[in-house]
């Protein structure tokens, strides 16, 4: 299962924590599940965690003052405090959503509202790119609608990159939002040149790092971004589940998102005041045992250690892409080389619509994603309506990858004939 | 070997050979739908009747994946030549085999070719594929129809019709 890699993983133990890797699908076959880019699976640490939570120490957090309530609160910001240090961030600086979606919705809101400093209006410029996931696209669509402002956006090259020389930023832009690892074409963006050309604008950045901080380290601080969202769901974690994080002083200053309870510092029938961050943006119950959860993850992989993590999973990265290179009429749909190159393999294959590759895959018991990934502008940029994906974690094994390149020739072989 | 369930031989042949592919004039009403889960899109136009009783023309662009091609196909070989009335049912007919999860097997009959994608009926993620032609011919009838009143109001085919224009499959739709 775990022949000829080279990494330091213990590719079996790791399996082990993750019982439903040994599913048998109804083609048949062993599960290869290659869509963690989608969601990915979970490990028993995460399960044990959330459960022995629930079945212990269940409370409302930051309500009341009897001895479950302390626990849950301790547990709610102990995975506060863990998430945040695998991340490279302080534990005030991290605020918890219901996803990653909610987290750019939070900032994109917050921009709109005359109470900030940073509020944006006509003439001004908000800037994201043609790589970007729905989720940090439409929210700034939407936030210019509500403005008044313009959306630029920059290109992409024709290796799925973002084109840094696409797009001149001057003073009028107010944000520049953009994906850390591309969840199409896997190329990971120059965040130090894109930051520093924000900066010289005095734009603020957000950096949507969904797809990156499952599957390398990632140092918030290092990165010096204003703004990053990422899921809980993509990194071993619950569902239900996103963070934002937010430099201490853009927190402090920006108004809030969701109101109501939980969020308050005082209440009158005319007016309130507002706790400080992050429970300012916390409103109602938080989502407590998915915290626990999340926590659990982030410790999961900070034991394995990300260096190792990213180690292992480009080496699945290069055999998918060598292995799918070599069959004919594959076109991978992004870099070639391992160079500033993520995880996910998206491609298409001449002849054969991507839903039909993902079912002969789906009888083989390689599950991939196909259609446009929530990246429905940067499938039109290459003039294709759908692109067949598969993206790894680090419980995929070069078997795994091998599946998957024989599935793909299985393919082509059954519509070709 | 399941694939051949979904993938029947008939199948494989209307999505390399499509039947009466194309956009062709004249049309008494286009429609163009997508499936947004996957980005694929047919632009249908339907000819009706002088006296808009019998559907003469169903005529088709778009891409899609082998099941939605297929099913396109598939559609304008059983609905060409039927009374509006028939059209619908047989819509209906397959639009309930497809999403009976494999409990209806449909009436070759009715269906004709449509009878292969039975198979396809117990993979629901493709339900919506082998529904975009035939929702995207359903939406065009009632727009004829709601562009044509006195249709509308004399036509035998009112009730039919009238669920044609209240359906409102969110599959086809082309926003979120």
């Amino acid at each position: 299962m775990t022949a000829a890699s080279t990494s330091a993983l213990d590719l079996g133990a790791i399996r082990a924590d993750f019982p439903i890797l040994n599913r048998v699908m109804r083609g048949g076959k062993q599960l290869a599940y290659l869509d963690s880019g989608a969601t990915s699976q979970k490990p028993l640490a995460v399960l044990d965690a959330e459960r022995d939570f629930l079945l212990t120490s269940n409370g409302a957090v930051h309500r009341g003052a009897h001895q479950l309530m302390e626990e849950a609160t301790d547990a709610y910001e102990q995975g506060r405090a863990d998430i945040a240090a695998f991340v490279g961030a302080d534990a005030d600086e991290l605020v918890f959503t219901k996803n990653a979606t909610e987290a750019v919705n939070l900032v994109a809101y917050a921009l709109a509202d005359r109470r900030f400093d940073r509020v944006v209006g006509p003439g001004d410029v908000i800037v994201t790119t043609e790589l970007e996931h729905h989720a940090n696209l439409v929210p700034w669509q939407e936030l210019a609608l509500r403005t008044g402002a313009t959306l630029k956006w920059y290109g992409v090259t024709d290796d799925g990159r973002i084109d840094v020389d696409s797009l001149v930023l001057d003073e009028r832009v107010k944000i520049v939002a953009f994906s850390h690892h591309s969840n199409v074409t896997g190329a990971v963006a120059p965040v130090g040149e894109l930051v520093s050309r924000a900066r010289e604008v005095g734009a603020l950045v957000l950096l949507d790092a969904c797809q990156s901080v499952p599957h390398q380290p990632v140092d918030l601080h290092g990165l010096d971004v204003d703004f990053a969202a990422f899921s809980g769901h993509k990194m071993l974690g619950p569902t239900g589940i996103g963070v934002l994080y937010g430099k201490r002083a853009l927190l402090d200053a920006m108004p809030p998102f969701l109101t109501g309870g939980s969020m308050i510092e005082t209440v009158t029938m005319e007016a309130t005041t507002f706790a400080p961050a992050p429970a300012r943006f916390e409103a109602g119950t938080p989502m407590t045992s998915q915290v626990v959860g999340l926590g659990a993850a982030a410790r999961y992989l900070d034991a394995l250690g990300m260096t190792a993590v990213e180690a292992h999973e480009r080496e699945l990265v290069a055999a998918a892409l060598a292995g799918l290179s070599g069959v004919d009429g594959v076109r991978i749909i992004g870099p070639l080389s391992m160079a500033d190159r993520g995880s996910p393999v998206s491609f298409v294959v001449d002849g054969v619509h991507a839903h039909d590759v993902g079912q002969v895959l789906d009888d083989d018991g390689v599950a991939v994603r196909v259609g446009h990934h929530c990246a429905w502008p940067l499938h039109r940029r290459f003039g294709i309506a759908a692109t067949a994906r598969a993206s790894f974690a680090v419980y995929n094994t070069l078997d795994e990858v091998d599946r998957l390149v024989a599935g793909v020739r299985h393919a082509v072989e059954f519509f070709g004939s | 070997m399941r694939l051949e369930q979904i993938y029947q031989e008939v199948i494989l042949d209307h999505y390399k050979h499509p039947h009466h592919r194309g956009l062709r004039e004249p049309f008494a009403a286009e429609v163009h739908h997508v499936n947004p889960t996957c980005g694929d899109e047919v632009t249908l136009r339907i000819a009706l009747s002088d006296d808009g009783e019998t559907v003469t023309d169903i005529s088709y662009d778009g891409q899609g994946c082998s099941i939605s091609q297929a099913s396109t196909s598939v559609l304008t070989d059983q609905v060409i030549g039927q009374t509006v009335g028939d059209a619908l049912k047989t819509v209906a007919a397959f639009s309930e085999m497809v999403s009976s999860r494999g409990k209806v097997d449909g009436d070759e009959d009715v269906l004709g070719d449509g009878i292969a994608f039975a198979g396809v009926a117990k993979y629901p993620a493709r339900v919506k594929c082998a529904l975009l032609g035939w929702t995207a011919f359903k939406a065009a009838l009632a727009q004829s129809s709601a562009s044509d009143t006195a249709l509308a109001q004399s036509s035998a085919s009112d009730t039919a019709l009238a669920q044609a224009r209240g359906s409102n499959d969110s599959s086809v739709e082309e926003t979120r």
